[in-house]
């Protein structure tokens, strides 16, 4: 499987397109958000849209090694919304 | 026909990622941005990891991105319902046009305990609503 067909590479220059959009109203939401947890949120969605770029990505260059990347990314974006939940609870109880 | 359906599943994901990024900035509050932020997030990174499930004629892959598939579905719901939580303890605002809020006063947040409506009249005073 080298490469891909002209089908899967008009679609996935779509996809990309869309899951840039995401990423630009997201960074919207990241910068106007009026409260930390508004934020948190803007932040966990740009990682779950970050491995979606990674899994068309890989489609797209038949690469799937960098399925590894985008199962690592996943983890890291729990960790970290998790651990922000965390820090404001334990702010909030002081 | 396994190109057509990754070409399906792909543009599906987008779709329904797309959805959650205008979602994410149209919802009028933190309590309602979630619920695009992670369904429909979720259900976009899912039909793309399971396109690539379906484009790679590989057991180890298959595997992985089903697995990867897994851990979202798994990890999504806990990582919203902690936000969400942070969220209401820290006191934002829900939109005003909240019709019901059904944890005002019973959620202590300096002992983190939840009294439900039997309980409230005994015991330390209700917190209020933040």
């Amino acid at each position: 499987m080298s490469g891909t067909g002209p089908l899967l590479a008009a679609v996935s220059n779509v996809v990309l397109a869309m899951l840039t959009s995401t990423l630009l109203l997201a960074l919207v939401r990241l910068v106007r958000g009026p409260s930390l947890p508004d934020r948190v949120v803007a932040l966990d969605l740009i990682a779950l849209t970050v491995v979606g770029f990674v899994a068309v990505y890989e489609i797209r260059t038949a690469q799937p090694v960098l399925l590894d990347a985008a199962i690592v990314l996943a983890l890291i974006g729990f960790l970290s919304t998790v651990a922000f939940a965390r820090y404001l609870e334990r702010g909030a109880r002081r | 026909m396994t190109e057509w359906v990754t070409a399906l599943l792909l543009l599906l994901g987008g779709a329904f990622i797309l959805l959650a990024g205008i979602g994410i900035l149209r919802m009028p509050d933190v309590y309602t941005r979630m619920q695009p932020a992670t369904k429909a997030a979720t259900l976009g990174v899912g039909c793309l990891l399971l396109a690539v499930a379906v484009h790679f004629d590989d057991l180890g892959i298959r595997t992985r991105a089903l697995a990867a598939i897994a851990f979202v579905l798994l990890t999504a719901p806990v990582a919203a319902h902690m936000i969400g939580r942070a969220a209401y303890i820290v006191g934002v605002p829900l939109w005003e046009g909240t019709i019901v809020d059904e944890l005002r006063g019973q959620y202590d947040v300096r002992a983190g305990v939840l009294r439900s409506r039997a309980t409230r009249g005994s015991g330390t005073p209700a917190a209020g609503g933040e």
